[in-house]
């Protein structure tokens, strides 16, 4: 794994979350508690929304465009939808937000 | 057979408990060497706390006295600091001469962190680490008058400000992170604590950030903080952690990391040197309680002394020493993949019970306010124990393990004199009786016997008391709860935001009995709107609980850019305000410029990187946000009226904009729109909108309850008023109204409907007196969120920016 640091947890409001750009799209960083981090695909498998920009609460967010709910721990659409997001390894590391750079080069062949 | 020579560095805790563990396993082997660069020997430290609040004196915290460490052969050489060990030559040099040593031990402990603020060196800012800190503090407290600010609000800060509000001393806690102990507690408990804390007479003060230590005549004056609030202090305490004390070691060329390098049997890199305690790291990690010490003091007097030991790291809890503050935390309690939540809450008795278990173990544990079946929890923890079979029942507690528990049957096997309704001391039998007398439904049992007619947490048992004695004959209620995460409504949600004076959305989570730990977006937009119209001072609006069109103060498009749309007053505009748009619009390659249905002009298309920058070059040309996405006031649509029109009758565009300039900024539980039409040919449609003022030659007909999306309403007339200022009068009057009593996302025209137009106007015609205190607390409000959110973000653009950009960097 290549672990690149892409910025701190204090950049995150709590509960809110910051995108990544990167040469395969936006990844989203989700801060759903104090100390607690996920990184995730930015883009709402329904009709591409950002999901960087829904109402995060427990360790799930909501899409802001049509309220589809993903799991950030696996990535599946809650409920009734059906729906896959990608999810990669991110580190917190005394405060700094590390993301695998090999996680995000081996996104277009999963 | 000569005796060997140990030198210890350090008598704290852990060489304390090595010693006594050695001369236990070889009396009498050893002559000793104690440095200590304290003036005095072992003492239990963590109960410097006690002694602090007064509950204990220093002399029955102390561990071993003079007697002791002669019984035992240990030369004392207290108050002297060790300067530099050589470890080829095997001697260790104090202040007042070297030893030489056959093993060394070192137990330096550690040294409380100093933030180096500027002023961190003025006199009276003092740590929390040993009896002259401790006694500092109680010397203080003599002076009646005394303040004092600590800075960190964990373990140590959080004892040191308990023991100090007990001598009477007026505390202020200063805590970085949005909540108490965020390493020990999760948000829930967190909140308990401090609302414990507070209710002690402790401020607290959590998210402030420390800026400077202010000074006067080289002593301490006051801590000023980020945003410029200055705290007085005749002492500062920083209790913002330790650091392992290595320096000696690491000059000596011990290897050292985060602490000094230890193995399994606490020897360090060079094999007549072991260490142990605070200053050691272990596989990776670095100590700092008490109880691993112990165990690594037991390892390295085995190892002295040519036993196999081993030192294995295991799990830690953490209680904290104030008297009245019960919370138990341990494990890893941090939400993660796979992991799953238990949470119990009663917050009638102010208990907070979380569990979090993966793999069917419970790995985690945070409790407040009855940690009595904490060790037990703790044992589920350290054993690893499979909960797979008591899961259901996990978190009641031991006593509640091998009886499977059916709710009903709980309730059916209940004695007549069971208390059910804690508030108003109603007992099942009660509820019985009235059932036999009677009662069928939840508010006739309310009625009669008041039960569940205060707080309201108590209605499910309510319920299941009659469904237990009606049988059949008692459907229980599909309640229009506000989402799954509460059974409560929207309007027992808002009474008892109000009744019982929550503040924070920590306060509604725990005091109503929130099933999840922060709620989900159905609820949590709506709790921070009730939170911020009932506490407009208290509260501080939550981003993060927004739709994001309020959020980022933008309308997110199908594509996920945005649309802008500036306040145009009353529809009036200048020709410098549309040059300004067509330069924004230029300036930012905008694809489409609107006219909008309100009367003013829609930039759409805006990329969010954008928003900041455009808004700034919009607020440079005097325009400010137009609300076109908020649950607030949007437009105020006019028409021109009497300074131009030749039917009108009085300046209807004057009163727009008066309304506007009055109302906007104001949050309200949906949109709310205005119009004001010169005459009753209407050309504003005044009369399908929230409030709608037609002018007549007598004055202002004012109507409220119309719109014109999904539903199309024509307004009702609430009053018919003379003069402009009472017209505006009105005006404010119901929209607070509306804004303290309506569900939210119940448009103006659903609210009235239930509450009928006949007790709006009991509110807000006829009682002149509600009508001026509400509209006291409508400008009351308006201190607060009466300003241009543009101007504040465009301060902020770079929250608008991606956090990082990786497509610059070399593809690999
Ligand atoms: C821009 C505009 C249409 C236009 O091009 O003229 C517009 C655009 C939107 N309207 Fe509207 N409404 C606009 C005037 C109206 C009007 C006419 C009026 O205000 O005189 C109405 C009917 C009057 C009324 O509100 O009763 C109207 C009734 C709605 C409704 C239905 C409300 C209802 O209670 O039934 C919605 C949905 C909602 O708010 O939940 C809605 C929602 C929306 C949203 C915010 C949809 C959304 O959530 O994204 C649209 C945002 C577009 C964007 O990205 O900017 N819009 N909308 C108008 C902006 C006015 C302004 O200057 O702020
Ligand atoms: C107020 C307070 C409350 C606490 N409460 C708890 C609690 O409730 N539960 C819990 O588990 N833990 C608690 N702790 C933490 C606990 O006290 C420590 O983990 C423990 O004391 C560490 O033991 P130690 O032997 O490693 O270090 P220490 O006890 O700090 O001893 C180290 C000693 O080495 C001396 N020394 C350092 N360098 C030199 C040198 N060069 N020459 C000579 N001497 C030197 C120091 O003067 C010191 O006396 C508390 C701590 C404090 C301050
Ligand atoms: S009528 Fe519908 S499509 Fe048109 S602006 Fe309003 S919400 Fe959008
Ligand atoms: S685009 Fe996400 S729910 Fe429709």
């Amino acid at each position: 794994m290549s672990w690149i640091d892409v910025g701190h947890i204090d950049d995150i409001p709590l509960r809110g979350a910051r995108v990544v750009k990167t040469m395969q799209g936006c990844v989203a960083l989700f801060r759903t508690g104090p100390d607690e981090v996920f990184a995730a695909s930015d883009r709402c498998p329904h009709k591409g929304g950002p999901l960087s920009e829904g109402i995060i609460h427990g360790r799930q967010v909501t899409c802001p465009l049509h309220n589809w709910v993903f799991s950030l721990e696996t990535g599946s659409a809650q409920g009734a939808d059906n729906g896959q997001i990608q999810t990669y390894p991110l580190r917190l590391e005394a405060g700094r937000l590390l993301l695998d750079g090999d996680a995000l080069s081996k996104r277009t062949a999963a | 057979m000569t005796k060997q020579k140990l030198v210890v560095i350090g008598a704290g805790m852990a060489s304390g408990r090595m010693l006594e563990t050695l001369s236990d396993l070889a009396p009498g082997a050893w002559d000793v060497t104690l440095f200590n660069a304290e003036p005095r020997g072992n003492y239990n430290r963590i109960m410097l706390s006690p002694v602090l609040s007064g509950e204990k004196s220093y002399s029955e915290i102390v561990t071993h006295d003079a007697e002791w460490y002669e019984a035992h052969g240990v030369t004392c050489r207290f108050g002297e600091k060790v300067t530099a060990i050589d470890l080829a030559g095997k001697t260790v040099t104090g202040e007042n001469g070297a030893v030489a040593y056959d093993k060394l031990v070192i137990a330096s402990g550690s040294t409380p962190f100093i933030v180096p603020m500027p002023g961190h060196d003025l006199e009276g800012v003092i740590a929390y680490r040993d009896l002259e800190d401790t006694n500092r503090m109680i010397d203080v407290a003599g002076n009646p008058d005394a303040k004092v600010v600590v800075i960190g609000g964990g373990l140590l800060g959080l004892e040191a400000a308990a023991g100090l509000r007990l001598r009477g001393v007026d505390v202020t806690v200063v805590h970085l992170n949005s909540h108490l102990m965020e390493r020990q507690l999760d948000e829930a408990a967190g909140y308990l604590l401090r609302r414990a804390l507070i209710d002690k007479g402790i401020t607290v003060r959590c998210s402030a950030n420390s800026k400077e230590i202010l000074g006067k005549d080289g002593k301490v004056r006051a801590l000023l903080l980020d945003d410029g609030t200055e705290l007085p202090c005749d002492l500062l305490v920083m209790a913002v952690g330790i650091r392992p004390n290595v320096a000696l070691a690491r000059d000596s060329g011990l290897a050292v990391g985060r602490g000094i390098h230890v193995d399994d049997q606490m020897l360090t890199s060079d094999a007549d040197v072991l260490a142990v305690g605070e200053c050691v790291e272990h596989d990776g990690a670095v100590f700092g309680l008490v109880a691993p010490l112990y165990d690594q003091a037991a390892v390295a007097a085995k190892t002295l002394t040519g036993q196999s030991a081993c030192f294995v790291q295991k799990e830690l809890s953490t209680k904290l020493k104030v008297t009245g503050c019960d919370l138990f935390s341990a494990g890893d309690f941090a939400e993660g993949d796979g992991r799953e939540d238990i949470v119990f809450r009663d917050p009638a008795r102010g208990v907070y019970k979380r569990l979090v278990i993966e793999n069917d173990v419970v790995i985690g544990a945070v409790f407040y306010g009855d940690t009595t079946d904490s060790s037990w929890f703790f044992g589920l923890i350290r054993d690893k124990t499979d909960i797979s079979q008591m899961r259901d029942t996990l978190i009641f507690g031991p006593n509640m393990q091998g009886a499977s528990v059916d709710p009903m049957q709980a309730v059916a096997a209940l004695p007549a004199d069971a208390e059910i309704c804690g508030c108003n001391g109603v007992c099942k039998g009660r509820i019985v009786e009235a059932i036999e007398a009677g009662a069928t439904t939840l508010s006739e049992v309310r009625a009669q016997t008041k039960a569940s007619g205060s707080c309201g947490t108590c209605t499910g048992l309510v319920e299941q008391v009659m469904a237990v004695s009606l049988g059949d004959a008692f459907k229980m209620p599909a309640t229009a709860a506000v989402c799954g995460c509460t059974d409560l409504s929207h309007e027992d949600v808002r009474r008892l935001i109000k009744s019982q004076e929550l503040k924070s959305q920590d306060a509604v989570w725990q005091e109503l009995g929130w099933s999840t730990p922060n709620g989900c977006h159905v609820c949590r937009p709506a709790i921070n709107y009730y939170l911020l119209a009932d506490w407009p001072l208290e509260y501080r609006d939550d981003p993060q609980s927004r739709f994001v069109n309020e959020r980022n103060h933008a309308n997110i498009q199908k594509d996920g850019t945005y649309s802008v749309v500036p306040r145009m007053w009353g529809g009036i505009t200048t020709a410098d305000e549309l040059r300004a748009i067509a330069d924004a619009a230029d300036k930012y390659n905008v694809p489409t410029v609107k006219v909008t249905g309100g009367q003013r002009i829609d930039l759409l298309g805006v990329r969010k990187e954008d928003l900041p920058a455009i808004w700034y070059d919009l607020n440079k040309a005097g325009m400010v946000s137009g609300h076109a996405y908020s649950k607030g006031l949007r437009t105020v649509k006019t028409c021109v009226g009497k300074d131009h029109c030749r039917f009108g009758t009085q300046d209807s565009t004057g009163l727009g904009i008066k309304l506007e300039k009055l109302l906007w900024g104001s949050w309200t539980p949906h949109k709310v729109k205005l119009g004001v039409s010169g005459c009753p040919r209407n050309c504003a449609e005044a009369t399908c909108k929230d409030v709608g003022i037609v002018c007549v030659d007598s004055g202002y007909e004012v109507s409220v309850g119309g719109a014109a999306g999904m539903d199309v309403r024509e307004t009702e007339l609430l009053g018919k008023v003379a003069t402009e200022a009472e017209a505006i009068a009105l005006t404010t009057a119901f929209i607070q109204l509306y804004r303290e009593n309506a569900k939210y996302l119940d448009r103006g025209y659903k609210w009235v409907a239930k509450v009928g137009l006949d007790w709006v106007k009991s509110q807000v015609v006829d009682d002149l007196e509600n009508r001026a205190a509400l509209i006291a607390r409508f400008d009351l409000s308006q201190t607060v969120y009466r300003k241009d959110p543009w101007a504040e973000h465009a301060a902020q653009a770079e929250t608008y920016q991606p956090l990082a950009d990786l497509t610059l960097e070399a593809a690999q």
